[in-house]
C-alpha cells in the first residue's frame, strides 16, 4: 500500500481576471521511504499541488475542484476535517518552503517555533521538547544550538534559517517531507549543504520525500523518481535514470537541452521558444503543443492523458504514445 | 533596552525646555498684561499685583525664575482663582479627565481591536462590511457633532442617561463613547488591515503546515504582528484624546481639566492656561515615550537594534 | 530554464516621459471610483452654492425677525429659522463660505510652509536634513491644537491669525512628503546630468519634475483640507475660532448644541452639512491617493 496516493487533483483560483486552473488533474503515488522529484517551470503548479495536499491553499480565491489524496490508505487529505488534517500536518507530513527569510515568525523565538510541533501534537512535555529541539538543531548543523535556540529569526542568516526550518520539519520524525524548492532562495554554496542535509536526514529517518525544484540538475542527483509538470499537468514520469537517459516527452527533452552542464562542450545554448501558457485560458489539446517543434494537428485536438509508454515510464505525448517519436539521451 | 529608555528620556528634556520657553515668551509678547481687562483695578493696585506676581522684574530674570519654579513643579498662582495655585487646580481637575480618557481609550482598544479582528476573520462578509461601514462613519464624524447627537437621542428623547453632568456612574457612558468613537473606528480599521496583512505572511502558512490549530494561529502567531500598528497609534491617540476632552467636557459639563482649560482661556487666566499647556505637553511626551518603549519591547527586530 | 521574460528595466528618461500617461491613467482610475466622484460633485455644488450665496440664498443671513423666532422647517424657510428668526439655510450657506475659505486659506499656509521646509531639508541633505527632520519628529509628538488655543487666547481671536495658526499645525506631513520627493528627484537629476545636457535637461525639469512634485503636493493638499476644516470647527465650537458676527459651521453647530432641546434642527442641519463635507473631502482625497498610488514615506 503506497504512503500517499493522489488521484485526479484539480485546484483552481477564482480571481477577478477569471479562473486560473493551476492544477489540472494530477495523479501520482508515493511509496514509503521513496524520493519523488517534481520539476517544471515556475508557474507550472508545483507549489499549488503540494499546498493542496497540505490544506494550505488560500480559500478563497483557491478551490480544490476534485480529487482524492489517500494518506496511508486511511485518510483523504482533500476531504477530511480540519481536525483530522491537523493531526497529520506537522506530525506525519511536514513541509519546508522556498523562502526561509519569511517562513519563520519574526515575533517568536526559534525555540518556541521549534518545539511547537511537538507540543501541538502532544509528543512531548515542554522540557523534553526543548531537549529534542536542541538535539535536532545540532543535527542540522546549527553551531552552539543550546544557546542560539533562544534567539529570534532575524539574528540568523538565510541558510541558517533554512536549517531551522528543516529541524522544525523533522523534529516530529514525519513519514513524509515535502520540500518546496528549499534551495532556490539560497547561495550556491549553501544550496549544496542544504541538499546534503536533506539527503542525510532522509536516510537516517527513512522517510519519504517529495522534492520540488525548477532545476532538473538539482533533482537528478537526489530522487528515485521524477515527474515533469507543465501547465498544471504531469507530462512525464519515470525513474530518474530513465527520465534523463531516454526522455519520452518533448518538454522534458527541451528542458534537458537547455541545461549547459548536460550538453557536450561547445554546443549552442538552447532555450525553449515561446511563453508558458496563460493558465486562466483553457487550452485545446496538449498544452505544450504551441511551443513544441514536433506538434502535429492531432496534438491540438484532444487532451492527451498520461500513459505508460514503457515499463514504469509514463508520458503525455501523443506522438510518443503512437511510437512516432523516440530519443536516446538528452542531447540528441 | 535600558540604554534606549535612558536615551529617549534624555531626549525629552530639551523638548520640554523648548515647550516651556515657547509658552513663556508667547505670553510675554502678548499685547496687554493679565490685569488689563479688569476695569476696577487702579494703577496702584495693578503695580502691587504685578510686584506680587514678580511681573516688574526684567524679562530674563522672570524667565529663569519661572524655569526654576517649573523644575520644582511649581506652576505659580492662578491669576483668576485667588488663593489657588495652578498646580492645585490641575491636580483637582486632572483625575476626572484621566478617568474619562481611560474609559475612551479602553473602549477604543477593546471594541476597536475586537471589531477589527472579527472583520479580518470574516473578510468580505456582512460581519466585515457592517463594522467597517460604521468605522468609516466614526472617522468622519467629529466629537462636537456626535456628542450633541448622542445627548439628543439617548439623553433627551429616550431619557436613558442624564444629558450632562458627572455625578453618577451612568454619567460616564455618553461622554466616554463620544470621546472614544473616533479612536474605536480608527483602531478597528488598523487592526483589520494589520491582521489581514499578517494572515498573508509566509510564516502563518508555516504554522498551518505544522498542524497548529486555527485559534492558536490567531492568538499566538498573528496578534503581535497584526496589532503592532495599533500600539503605534496609541501615542497620537493620547494627544487626540486630550484635545477631544476639551470638547467633550464642555458639551457634557464635566468638571475636568479640559473644561478648566477652556474656561481659563475665556477668562484670560494666563498662568492657568500656560500651566495646563505645559502639563498637557509633558503628559503627551511622556506617554509617547512609554508607547515607544512598549513598541520596541513587542518587536524583537527593533529590540535587537 | 526558460523563465518568462521580465520586462526590461525602464531607463530614467523613459520613466519621465511616461509622466503624462501616468496622469491619464490616474484620471481614468479616479473616474471609476464612484465614492470619489460623488464626493467631488458634492463638494463642487456646495462650494458653488456657498460662494454664490449672496445671489442665491433665499433670505439674508443676518436679518433678524424676533417676532418670528425659531421655527421648524417649512415652505418659507426650508431648514427653519433660529431663535432670532434668521433663515437657517442662508446661514448654513454663509457659514460654508467661511468654513471653506478657512479650509482653503489654512491649507495654503500649511502647503507653503511644508513645501518650503521639505524642499530645504531635502535639497541640503546631510546634517541639515537630519536635524530638520528630527525637529519634525519632535513636533509630531506635541499637542499642537493646545498651542493654537494658547495663541488665540493671548493674541485675540483674529481670523487671519486663525488661518496662520491652523496652517502651522498641519504642515508636518507635507514637509516629509516633499522632502522625500526632492531626495528622489536629486538622484534622478544626477543620472540625467550624466546623460543629457543643456536645453534637454531644462525641458525635463520644467515638463516632468515640477509637475511630478506638484501632483503629490496637490493630493496631500486635498487631504489637508478636511483636517484643517475640522480644526477650525473645533476651535469655533469652543469659542476660540471664528467670532460673531461672522459664523462658520463650527459656530452654527455650537449654537445648535446649546438649543438642541427645543430646536433640534438647528443642530442637525449644520452638523449634516459639515459631516457630509468632511466625508466627501475624505473620499476625494483617498480616491486621488489610490488613483496615483502614492504613499507617504517616512524617510
Ligand atoms: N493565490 C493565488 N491566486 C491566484 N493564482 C494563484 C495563486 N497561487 C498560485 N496561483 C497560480 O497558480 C499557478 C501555479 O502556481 P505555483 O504552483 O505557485 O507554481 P510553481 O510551479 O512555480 O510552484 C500560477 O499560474 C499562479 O499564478
Ligand atoms: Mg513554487
Amino acid at each position: 500500500m503506497p504512503l500517499l496516493e493522489v488521484n485526479d487533483l484539480q485546484t483552481s483560483f477564482h480571481t477577478r481576471n477569471g479562473i486560473v486552473r493551476a492544477v489540472n488533474g494530477v495523479s501520482f503515488s508515493l511509496e514509503r521511504g521513496e524520493t519523488l522529484g517534481i520539476v517544471g517551470e515556475s508557474g507550472s503548479g508545483k507549489s499549488v499541488t503540494c499546498h493542496s495536499l497540505m490544506g494550505l491553499v488560500p480559500q478563497p480565491p483557491g478551490r480544490i475542484e476534485s480529487g482524492t489524496a489517500m494518506f496511508d490508505g486511511k485518510t483523504d487529505l482533500l476531504a477530511c476535517s480540519a481536525r483530522e488534517l491537523n493531526v497529520i500536518r506537522g506530525r506525519r507530513v511536514a513541509m519546508i518552503f522556498q523562502d526561509p527569510m519569511t517562513s519563520l515568525n519574526p515575533f517568536m523565538r526559534i525555540l518556541d517555533q521549534l518545539i511547537e510541533p511537538l507540543l501541538t501534537h502532544k509528543l512531548a512535555r515542554r522540557d523534553e521538547a526543548v531537549k529534542r529541539a536542541i538535539e535536532m538543531l545540532e543535527l542540522v548543523g546549527v553551531p552552539d544550538a543550546a544557546h542560539r535556540i533562544r534567539s529570534y529569526p532575524h539574528e540568523f542568516s538565510g541558510g541558517m534559517r533554512q536549517r531551522v526550518m528543516i529541524a522544525m520539519a523533522l523534529v516530529t520524525k514525519p513519514d513524509l517531507l515535502i520540500a518546496d524548492e528549499p534551495t532556490t532562495a539560497l547561495d550556491v554554496t549553501v544550496q549544496a549543504q542544504i541538499l546534503e542535509l536533506i539527503k542525510r536526514s532522509q536516510q537516517q529517518l527513512g522517510m519519504a520525500v517529495i522534492f520540488i525544484s525548477h532545476d532538473l540538475g538539482v533533482v537528478s542527483g537526489f530522487c528515485d523518481r521524477v515527474q515533469v509538470m507543465y501547465a498544471g499537468r504531469i507530462v512525464e514520469s519515470a525513474r530518474t535514470e530513465h527520465l534523463f537517459r531516454s526522455p519520452r516527452h518533448p518538454y522534458n527533452r527541451a528542458l534537458q537541452k537547455s541545461i549547459p552542464a548536460l550538453q557536450p562542450k561547445g554546443a549552442a545554448l538552447y532555450t525553449i521558444s515561446g511563453m508558458p501558457p496563460d493558465m486562466s485560458r483553457p487550452v485545446q489539446g496538449c498544452a505544450f503543443a504551441p511551443r513544441c517543434e514536433f506538434a502535429v494537428e492531432a496534438c491540438r485536438v484532444r487532451e492527451v492523458p498520461l500513459k505508460e509508454v514503457e515499463p514504469g515510464h509514463r508520458s503525455a505525448c501523443l506522438r510518443v504514445q503512437e511510437k512516432q517519436l523516440q530519443w536516446e539521451g538528452a542531447h540528441v | 533596552m535600558l540604554r534606549f529608555i535612558a536615551k529617549r528620556l534624555l531626549e525629552t528634556i530639551p523638548v520640554l525646555l523648548i515647550v516651556a520657553t515657547l509658552t513663556f515668551f508667547m505670553m510675554k509678547l502678548a499685547p496687554g498684561g493679565p490685569f488689563d481687562t479688569d476695569k476696577a483695578t487702579t494703577p496702584e493696585i495693578k503695580a502691587q499685583l504685578e510686584a506680587q506676581y514678580g511681573l516688574n522684574q526684567p524679562v530674563h530674570e522672570q524667565y529663569f525664575n519661572y524655569l526654576g519654579q517649573l523644575v520644582r513643579g511649581d506652576l505659580g498662582p492662578s491669576f483668576k482663582y485667588a488663593g489657588w495655585s495652578v498646580g492645585e487646580l490641575l491636580w483637582s481637575a486632572f483625575p476626572v479627565s484621566l478617568e474619562l480618557g481611560c474609559y475612551a481609550l479602553a473602549i477604543a482598544l477593546t471594541v476597536g481591536t475586537l471589531a477589527g479582528i472579527v472583520a479580518s476573520l470574516r473578510k468580505n462578509t456582512v460581519t466585515d462590511y457592517v463594522p467597517m461601514m460604521f468605522a468609516t462613519l466614526g472617522i468622519c464624524l467629529p466629537t462636537f457633532v456626535t456628542g450633541p447627537l448622542l445627548i439628543m437621542v439617548f439623553g433627551i428623547m429616550l431619557g436613558w442617561f442624564n444629558p450632562s453632568g458627572w455625578d453618577f456612574a451612568s454619567d460616564r457612558v455618553l461622554p466616554a463613547i463620544t470621546l472614544g468613537l473616533y479612536y474605536t473606528a480608527y483602531v478597528a480599521r488598523l487592526s483589520r488591515a494589520g491582521m489581514l496583512e499578517v494572515f498573508n505572511q509566509d510564516y502563518i502558512r508555516t504554522a498551518r503546515a505544522k498542524g497548529v490549530s486555527k485559534w492558536r494561529i490567531i492568538w499566538r502567531h498573528s496578534l503581535r504582528g497584526g496589532l503592532l500598528s495599533v500600539v503605534t497609534f496609541i501615542g497620537p491617540a493620547i494627544a487626540g484624546l486630550v484635545t477631544g476632552s476639551l470638547v467633550v467636557e464642555t458639551i457634557f459639563h464635566i468638571p475636568g481639566l479640559g473644561r478648566f482649560f477652556v474656561m481659563a482661556g475665556f477668562n484670560r487666566d494666563y498662568t492657568m492656561v500656560m500651566g495646563t499647556v505645559l502639563f498637557y505637553a509633558t503628559l503627551i511626551i511622556l506617554m509617547n515615550l512609554l508607547v515607544d518603549i512598549v513598541q520596541v519591547w513587542l518587536n524583537p527586530k527593533l529590540r535587537f537594534e | 530554464m526558460a523563465a518568462p521574460a521580465q520586462p526590461v528595466a525602464i531607463t530614467g528618461a523613459e520613466e519621465l516621459e511616461a509622466g503624462h500617461s501616468l496622469w491619464q491613467d490616474a484620471w481614468l482610475r479616479l473616474r471609476k471610483n464612484k465614492l470619489a466622484v460623488g464626493g467631488g460633485v458634492f463638494i463642487l455644488v456646495l462650494a458653488l452654492a456657498s460662494f454664490l450665496s449672496p445671489l442665491i440664498a433665499p433670505h439674508s443671513y443676518d436679518t433678524q425677525n424676533l417676532a418670528l423666532g425659531a421655527t421648524s422647517p417649512s415652505g418659507q424657510h426650508w431648514l427653519g429659522t433660529d431663535d432670532l428668526g434668521r433663515d437657517l439655510l442662508s446661514r448654513i450657506l454663509y457659514g460654508g463660505r467661511i468654513s471653506l475659505s478657512v479650509g482653503l486659506a489654512a491649507t495654503l499656509v500649511a502647503v507653503v510652509i511644508g513645501v518650503l521646509y521639505g524642499t530645504i531639508s531635502g535639497y541640503f541633505g546631510g546634517r541639515v536634513d537630519v536635524l530638520m527632520m528630527r525637529i519634525v519628529d519632535i513636533l509630531f509628538s506635541l499637542p499642537f491644537i493646545i498651542f493654537v488655543i494658547l495663541l488665540m487666547v493671548i493674541y485675540g481671536r483674529n481670523i487671519y491669525l486663525l488661518f496662520l495658526a491652523i496652517g502651522a499645525v498641519e504642515w508636518l506631513d507635507m514637509s516629509r512628503i516633499v522632502r522625500g520627493q526632492v531626495l528622489s528627484l536629486k538622484k534622478q537629476e544626477f543620472i540625467e546630468a550624466a546623460q543629457a545636457l543643456g536645453l534637454r535637461r531644462r525641458r525635463i525639469i520644467l515638463r516632468h519634475m515640477i509637475p511630478n512634485v506638484l501632483g503629490i503636493v496637490i493630493i496631500y493638499g486635498t487631504l489637508i483640507v478636511p483636517r484643517v476644516m475640522l480644526t477650525e470647527a473645533f476651535l469655533s465650537f469652543l469659542g476660540f475660532g471664528v467670532q460673531p458676527p461672522m459664523s462658520s459651521w463650527g459656530t452654527l453647530i455650537s449654537e445648535g448644541a446649546r438649543s438642541m432641546e427645543e430646536f433640534p434642527w438647528l443642530l442637525i442641519f449644520p452638523g449634516l452639512a459639515f459631516s457630509s463635507t468632511l466625508f466627501s473631502l475624505n473620499f476625494v482625497g483617498d480616491g486621488l491617493r489610490d488613483a496615483l498610488d502614492v504613499r507617504a514615506s517616512k524617510d
